[in-house]
């Protein structure tokens, strides 16, 4: 075999790696959901359980703003009340209400945000709409609860928390990726 | 296409083509070599103006010279245009220039893709650049284009998308043709271990690249597609995981610290054994720490997010793999001390150059250290402190190992001895202003200024002031290589064909200048 020869061969070697990288590249997704599913990380769509009686800390006040948005599908989708004052450890119960605007049956799923930041780790919801997809027939309305409660140990400098969720499409038809998808996000 | 090549050599001594011409259609490594180094060094000037605006925006607290917007810009097109387009292209130039020479080859192994892996690079800079004239202006959220931000941003966005593919392509068509025309063209004798340490890393280093690169070229890919075609892979809102993007971006951009820094350690182990005197002290440990160096650095990307949120045992896992990465490092800072130690030294420009790196490299090896362990990374997390540790290893890491090759090799490359006290003057101002730029950012750092804000708090006034003092000094002393070199093209001492009597690879084996085609019956190494 001359050099020139054994040069394409390298290249042809190196090529097929290249393209093997970038495939790996987006392998990572699936991996990297994989590894959250696995390990338990940011699990949001499982209902919290209470370890034990939280007590009422009925000298404190936090203010509970809600919010709500859609991305992407025509649901109108909003809080029935914009706020709610709750003590830490009090079980609260808010509604939401969606509406399906279109003419079509519509999956959804709902992600939560939290600000600040902090407050994902002293919220616990026994209760969300969020932990599942919703399904909507054409022009339904529905109103659905969330149930939580904020810890007390939720630091002192905290009186204004958000809750946020946010709407958006799941495939019709693909029901196996869904459920895919629901585990893991 | 080697063969072809071959063929066009015996013709090309008579007629090739002038002008421009004769650097649009090059395919000598020599020729493509200096575009390389010609282009990292007008990127190098650009990201300096743009780091000299962002100092002086810092010399006082406040806004005064440009808005936040402009601001954050400025530091992300200078970490883009730095990385991509300054250090990256100047060791491919290096490459280029000495690979063939240094293992007795007659060019590179593809000469025509060498001639695309160029000319693919002035458009993507151009793309880059130009970022700042589209609506919206330049990505502004950081050169490490995290989302949420960057599938917000204007059009500019998407152009720098394009232009990390264009200069990706390049690197791999780059690193495929030094792989090539290492295994395949060494001079015969020339066994893998008895290749100049250059080779070595650059043949590591351009594994590393075809292994990260195309993942790059994925992340951005998958943000083009969020942006514009609908898809979520890192938007929350619609199931899809902002963080995941910073586990993709890292899985590259660590390798990619160590593709700046492997080559630097090659120029390194060339400069220092030649102005001892002495053989490289524990040659086969540098080849096996250089490896474990690749090896390590693909399995510690996470300690770039230790605030993104991360279960302990994942910290403490990409903690102590970290850490585990200054033992082959620490090898090689103890070998090249052993190669000095009773060496008869002489401190010629590449020398200062060479000790300076490795005295401040190991500085910004030990601040990496630090950045390593958990807490205390996550009080120093996007703090001024990670800025100063990473402009240590890469301005006084690698950008002193490239001016180090630059003054080593300049004789044999122009034929004539570059400007001796000229060098020395741009090496001492050079220690100076960069450690009057960056040491105090440590201080900064440690204080809690964090980085990519216009605007900071009046404690942080003094040393800010003192830095941006530093930045226009070590920026100004930057145009003393540029009159250096010109003057060292444009004539000088006649350089002999050995140059420092301490060189012992085949490169010094060729005339000064080393004529537009060598080797083409290959030396025989005993």
């Amino acid at each position: 075999m001359n050099v020139t020869e054994a040069n394409s061969v390298v290249l042809r070697k190196l090529l097929i790696f290249t393209v093997i990288m970038f495939g790996f590249g987006f392998a990572l997704v699936p991996f990297y959901e994989k590894i959250c599913e696995v390990t338990g990380l940011n699990n949001l769509l499982q209902a919290d359980t209470l370890v034990e009686n939280t007590q009422v800390d009925t000298a404190r006040w936090v203010t509970v703003e809600l919010d709500a948005n859609t991305r992407g599908l025509p649901w109108q989708f909003k809080p029935l009340q914009s706020s709610v004052r709750v003590h830490p450890g009090e079980l609260t119960q808010v509604v939401y209400e969606v509406r399906n605007n279109s003419d079509r049956e519509i999956n959804g799923q709902a992600i939560p945000s939290y600000s600040p930041q902090l407050l994902g780790k002293h919220l616990k919801k026994l209760e969300c709409f969020c932990f599942s997809k919703q399904v909507l027939k054409p022009r339904e309305v529905r109103q659905m609860p969330v149930q939580f409660l904020i810890e007390p140990g939720l630091p002192t400098d905290i009186n204004t928390v958000t809750i946020s969720y946010t709407f958006f499409e799941l495939g019709n038809d693909n029901t196996a990726s869904l459920d895919i998808n629901a585990d893991q996000i | 296409m080697a063969a072809v090549h071959d063929h066009d050599i015996a013709h090309a001594h008579d007629h090739h083509p002038t002008g421009l011409m004769r650097w649009l259609t090059s395919t000598n490594h020599k020729d493509i070599g200096t575009m390389y180094l010609w282009f990292s060094f007008i990127m190098f000037l650009t990201g300096g103006v743009m780091a000299l605006t962002i100092r002086a925006e810092l010399f006082q607290p406040g806004i005064q010279i440009v808005n936040p917007e402009f601001f954050n810009q400025l530091t992300t097109l200078h970490g883009l245009v730095m990385i991509f387009g300054a250090i990256m292209p100047a060791f491919v130039g290096f490459a280029n220039w000495q690979v063939p020479m240094m293992i007795g080859a007659p060019d590179m192994a593809f000469a025509r893709m060498n001639n695309w892996s160029f000319w693919l690079l002035p458009p993507a800079a151009l793309l880059l650049l130009g970022s700042f004239f589209a609506p919206g202006g330049a990505p502004a959220g950081g050169w490490t284009i995290y989302p949420p931000l960057s599938v917000q941003m204007g059009m500019g966005m998407d152009m720098t998308i394009f232009a990390i593919h264009i200069m990706g392509a390049s690197s791999i068509m780059g690193s495929i043709n030094i792989i090539t025309t290492i295994l395949n063209m060494r001079a015969p004798g020339m066994t893998l271990m008895k290749m100049p340490l250059f080779v070595w890393t650059w043949l590591i280093t351009a594994y590393l690249l075809v292994l990260v690169m195309p993942v790059l070229a994925g992340a951005v890919t998958m943000l083009l597609t969020d942006r514009n075609f609908g898809t979520n892979f890192f938007n929350a809102a619609g199931g899809g995981d902002p963080v995941m993007f910073q586990h993709i971006f890292w899985f590259f951009g660590h390798p990619e610290v160590y593709i700046m820094i492997l080559p630097a350690f090659g120029i390194v182990s060339e400069i220092i054994p030649t102005f001892a005197r002495k053989p490289l002290f524990g040659y086969s440990s540098m080849v096996y720490a250089t490896a474990s160096i690749a090896i390590l650095s693909c399995i510690v990307w996470a300690h770039h997010m230790f605030t993104a949120g991360m279960p302990v045992t994942g910290q403490l896992f990409f903690m102590y793999a970290t850490m585990l990465i200054a033992v082959p490092t620490g090898v090689k800072v103890f070998n090249w001390t052993a190669t000095m130690w009773r060496g008869s030294m002489t401190f010629e420009t590449p020398m200062l150059f060479a000790i300076g790196f490795i005295f401040l490299f190991t500085l910004g090896g030990f601040s990496g250290v630090v950045c390593a362990i958990v807490p205390i990374d996550i009080q120093v997390q996007d703090t001024y402190y990670v800025i100063a540790h990473f402009h240590y290893v890469l301005v006084s890491g690698a950008l002193f190992a490239i001016f180090g090759g630059a003054y080593y090799w300049l004789p044999k490359w122009t034929g004539h001895m570059y400007d001796e006290t000229l060098g020395k003057w741009h090496f001492w101002l050079s220690m100076f202003f960069f450690n009057l730029t960056f040491f105090v950012q440590h201080f900064l750092g440690l204080a809690g200024m964090p980085r990519r804000i216009p605007d900071y708090a009046l404690q942080f006034a003094d040393f800010n002031m003192i830095s941006s003092i530093g930045a226009f000094g070590f920026g100004l002393s930057q145009l003393l290589f540029l009159y250096v070199v010109l003057k060292c093209i444009r004539g000088g001492a006649k350089a002999s064909a050995e140059v420092w009597e301490g060189g012992k690879t085949l490169e010094w084996t060729l005339p000064s200048p080393a004529p537009y085609h060598s080797f083409e019956t290959p030396p025989v190494i005993r």
